[in-house]
């Protein structure tokens, strides 16, 4: 039985160790990131998250051999006696000071896209100037407010302000910034295909930005347990190119202004 | 008085025969309901406990099947709730995960260690009769039982649905979600009452282990459970008043009294003009991250009350199974130290996608990225304690093992939440749900289920089945890696926490087959413990007898009567070494030199000062 489990111990190790590289070698199997990061700040994210994959992994499979070596030497132990030994103390100060160097690099080392990401000072100046939209979390749906084509977007909702449900438009190529509110009670404003995730909070305006690089269609969902139907908050981001966003702003405009009576086109063209 | 510990030993029901202590007669009631007995005590949370593992695993199930076979009758617990045809509905769904994480960490891991094993451990090991407290000590489990009822009282009103974190002002407003009415209050009492419970505990746990040790016993001489426990007492008794101002602030917040109570109406946590659920709009100028704060403030250090003393009782059954003395006593007491100071200022790194400043983001990512470090201290420690010991393989050992194994992947996953940038993306994924589950069930549960059958003996004087334990062990650890290690995965593919049917969202659409998978493995895990109880409950009247001591350890409380009498100790025991004495070679015919040993080495023992006679 002692052969068992020192293989016991051993073998569990291997099998994650081959999972998580069949995970992360096969993205077919959608064991993995959902494609890669639609933004540049995402991509360095995921690097981040790669470096502490590596290390963690080293540390992962040299703890786990050696582990598996003292418990095949301690089962077979020939000796009447264990070996007496309350410690070392050079091994202490060993493997106390190199973890704390690494963990300490590590820290620091994440600093500066932590403060890319969420630091006002540091936001792009364009993006924190003209933010694109204001969205705005309730049960269970996300309510999206764009400035009139033209305009900027003012703290208080104006009366020619355009209006969307679980649709939010970006442009791309082009970093930009929204106001993140709650109305009733907390929500997370989650982009997975971009890495962007930031609490909405009652009372509160949260500016979050992000440059897309890439068109498609991105799911936005809710993080943050928001009652009953959190699972069911589903939004899309559409980002698209600087005309296209234009063409659709300008459709929304109209659709807004359509009075029942006259075409939306035509409604379209006496706003010009 | 050794004729006490022999009349105890052959367990006269009524306790009539202790007359020779001078002790009035107790009776049943006093002796088994009321008990004054930190080791009746002890056991009762340990019933208690166990009971409420069942009930938080049957939780988890319900929250399993709806992952993997969303939308269809459950099966067993279908009938439950067959008002909704058998099927989970969102809100109950809500409510099973909330209530999962309350009653395994309010009903079932805090109280197992400090409730259970601090009660029966701490006067044996450090040779006291008694807690400092006794109905105290009494009472904190007595305050457990209307707790529990609170929590039955939430289930009865539907259950409290805003996850085991409360967050206003879901949890504040009643026409938030269909859990936040009187479910939720009756929650927040019964996490207040199990704040009381702990925090008598704490008094007491402090109290004995500085005053009561029997002579000898220097704080370097006690075992690492005392330690893991003595830091747990410290740590409950700083950072619950915490949670309890924050409960009450709650409730106040949520009450709206008349008449001259209508200045209780409070608004802590609730801003000005929100409009939940078409309600009229809220008036307050409140703050809803204040709860966060407070709320962490409390959890965080909680997190290593469900750890540390795991971490002790582990310490002492390894270097008992291994035969050898532990690796670096020292360097392991001041890590759990360090782990507990650190512990106080790393609560941000629940909250860093929460809004609050980003400055504090980085200060906090600094101390939580550097707990790792005493935790890398611990397991090198046990890994050296294994080295070159003499291993067997029984039960203890296995689940000891199995400990420091999932410790070193939970402590490794903990770096990815730690650093702020990697956590935005993976914050309230399934990464978070697989970490926290390789912390408290992977290392914790392991660490009991060991500490269960290695003091088995020790409580009822007889040991439980090993054929039966090792296929608990077996099918658990299968079961528990099955389920979990792919959650890592599903985190990483950015599966969200806490949905009711992720499937509504293209991007999680594929990840239904491997949730299967962990279902299938779930169950296999909750279905293994049936073993353990069968094991326990059983092995309590037809084990095999063990005497004081079946495992040849050194701790003082192996130098009592099993099970040991009112009292504890026949002789007064007296410290005269530390208790990591395995395989010293001063020591001729045995390799374990007990506490209690008054024999004194040939020569001066050799190194650690710590461990000189006083």
């Amino acid at each position: 039985m002692r052969k068992f489990w020192c293989a016991f111990f051993v073998f569990w190790p291997i099998v994650a160790i081959i999972y998580s590289l069949i995970s992360s070698l096969i993205p077919s199997l959608g064991w993995w990131f959902p494609g890669p990061s639609v933004t540049e700040l995402g991509q360095r994210i995921d690097n981040l998250f790669y470096l502490i994959l590596y290390i963690v992994t080293a540390v992962f499979i040299g703890t786990q051999i050696a582990m598996g070596y003292v418990l095949w030497r301690a089962s077979h132990s020939k000796d009447e006696r264990a070996w007496f030994s309350h410690g070392s103390h050079s091994l202490e100060v060993i493997w106390s000071v190199v973890p704390s160097v690494i963990l300490l690099f590590l820290a620091l080392y994440q600093m500066d896209v932590w403060a890319l990401f969420r630091v006002q000072a540091y936001f792009p100046k364009e993006a924190r100037e003209a933010p694109v939209a204001e969205v705005t979390a309730r049960q269970f749906e996300w309510r999206i407010r764009y400035p009139a084509p033209g305009k900027k977007l003012q703290l208080k909702p104006q009366p020619d302000d355009l209006y969307d449900v679980n649709d939010l438009h970006v442009p791309i190529n082009r970093p930009v910034m929204i106001q993140l509110r709650s109305e009733d009670v907390q929500h997370s404003f989650f982009l997975p295909h971009l890495r962007v995730k930031q609490d909405a909070v009652p009372g509160q305006i949260i500016p979050i930005w992000f440059k897309a690089e890439r068109q498609g269609l991105f799911d936005l969902t809710c993080a943050e347990l928001c009652g009953w139907g959190h699972y069911k908050m589903r939004a899309q981001l559409t980002a698209e190119t600087e005309v296209e966003y234009e063409a659709y702003l300008k459709k929304l405009q109209a659709d807004q202004n359509y009075d029942g009576h006259a075409t939306p086109s035509a409604v379209a063209k006496k706003d010009e | 008085m050794s004729a006490l510990g022999v009349a105890q030993e052959h367990g006269h029901e009524h306790g009539d025969a202790h007359g020779a202590h001078g002790h009035h007669e107790l009776t049943f009631i006093q002796k088994y309901v009321f008990s004054t007995d930190h080791k009746m005590i002890g056991m009762q949370f340990l019933f208690t406990t166990l009971m409420m593992l069942m009930v938080g695993g049957g939780l988890a199930l319900g929250v399993r099947w709806q992952l993997a076979f969303p939308w269809t009758s459950m099966p067993i617990f279908g009938p439950l709730f067959a008002n909704a045809g058998g099927q989970i509905s969102p809100e109950f769904y809500t409510m099973l995960f909330t209530m999962h994480a309350t009653v395994m960490i309010f009903l079932v891991i805090i109280p197992v260690l400090a409730g259970a094993f601090g009660n029966f451990l701490i006067p044996l090991m450090i040779g006291a009769d008694d807690m400092a407290f006794p109905v105290l000590n009494m009472l904190s489990y007595w305050f457990m039982i209307p707790a529990i009822l609170c929590f039955g009282m939430s289930f009865y009103h539907g259950g409290a649905a805003a996850g085991w974190t409360s967050y206003p002002l879901l949890s504040e407003l009643r026409v938030a979600a269909p859990g936040s009415g009187s479910a939720q209050t009756y929650w927040l009492l019964g996490v207040t009452l199990v704040g009381v419970s702990s925090m008598m505990g704490s008094v007491n746990y402090m109290t004995t282990i500085i005053n009561m040790r029997a002579p000898g016993m220097t704080l370097f001489r006690m075992p690492l459970t005392i330690w893991g426990m003595f830091i747990t007492a410290i740590l409950q008794a700083f950072a619950l008043p915490v949670l309890t101002a924050a409960g009450f602030m709650l409730l106040f917040d949520r009450f709206a009294f008349g008449g001259w109570l209508e200045g209780i109406h409070t608004v802590f946590f609730t801003p000005a003009g929100l409009v939940v659920n078409n309600a009229d709009p809220t008036v307050g100028g409140g703050q809803p991250l204040l709860w966060q704060h407070l709320f962490w403030f409390y959890s965080h250090p909680a997190v290593y009350i469900m750890l540390l003393p795991a971490m002790g009782m582990t310490s002492d059954m390894l270097a008992c199974m291994c035969r050898k003395p532990i690796f670096g006593y020292k360097p392991m007491v001041y890590s759990m130290s360090a782990i507990a100071g650190l512990g106080f200022i790393v609560w941000g790194h629940h909250m860093f996608t929460s809004g609050m400043n980003p400055a504090l983001g980085m200060t906090f990512m600094v101390s939580t990225v550097m707990i790792a470090l005493p935790s890398a201290v611990k397991v090198f420690n046990w890994i050296g304690t294994i080295w070159g010991g003499r291993l067997q393989f029984n039960t203890v050992t296995l689940h000891c093992i199995a400990f420091v194994s999932m410790f070193i992947v939970g402590g490794l996953s903990g770096i990815f939440m730690a650093a702020v940038p990697v956590d935005i993306y993976i914050h309230d994924t399934y990464i978070i749900v697989a970490h926290f589950h390789y912390v408290v069930f992977g290392t914790t549960m392991f660490g009991v289920f060991g500490a269960i059958q290695f003091w088995f003996p020790k409580m009822f004087g007889r040991k439980m089945n090993e054929t039966v334990g090792k296929w608990h062990f077996l099918l658990t650890y299968i079961g528990f890696n099955g389920a979990f290690f792919p959650m890592h995965m599903l985190g990483i593919a950015g599966f969200p926490r806490r949905y009711a049917d992720p499937y509504v969202h293209p991007y999680l659409e594929h990840l239904l087959p491997l949730n299967q998978f962990i279902t299938i493995s779930a169950m296999i895990m909750g279905f293994a413990q049936f073993l353990l109880l069968g094991n326990f409950v059983i092995s309590i009247f037809n084990g095999k007898k063990a005497g004081r001591n079946p495992w040849n350890a050194n701790g003082l409380e192996w130098a009592a009567p099993s099970p040991p009498g009112h009292g504890n100790f026949d002789i007064p025991p007296v410290c005269f070494r530390g208790p990591y004495e395995y395989s010293n070679p001063n020591r001729a015919d045995q390799d374990f030199w007990m506490q209690t040993d008054p024999t004194r080495s040939p020569k001066k023992p050799p190194e650690d000062p710590a461990h000189g006679h006083s």
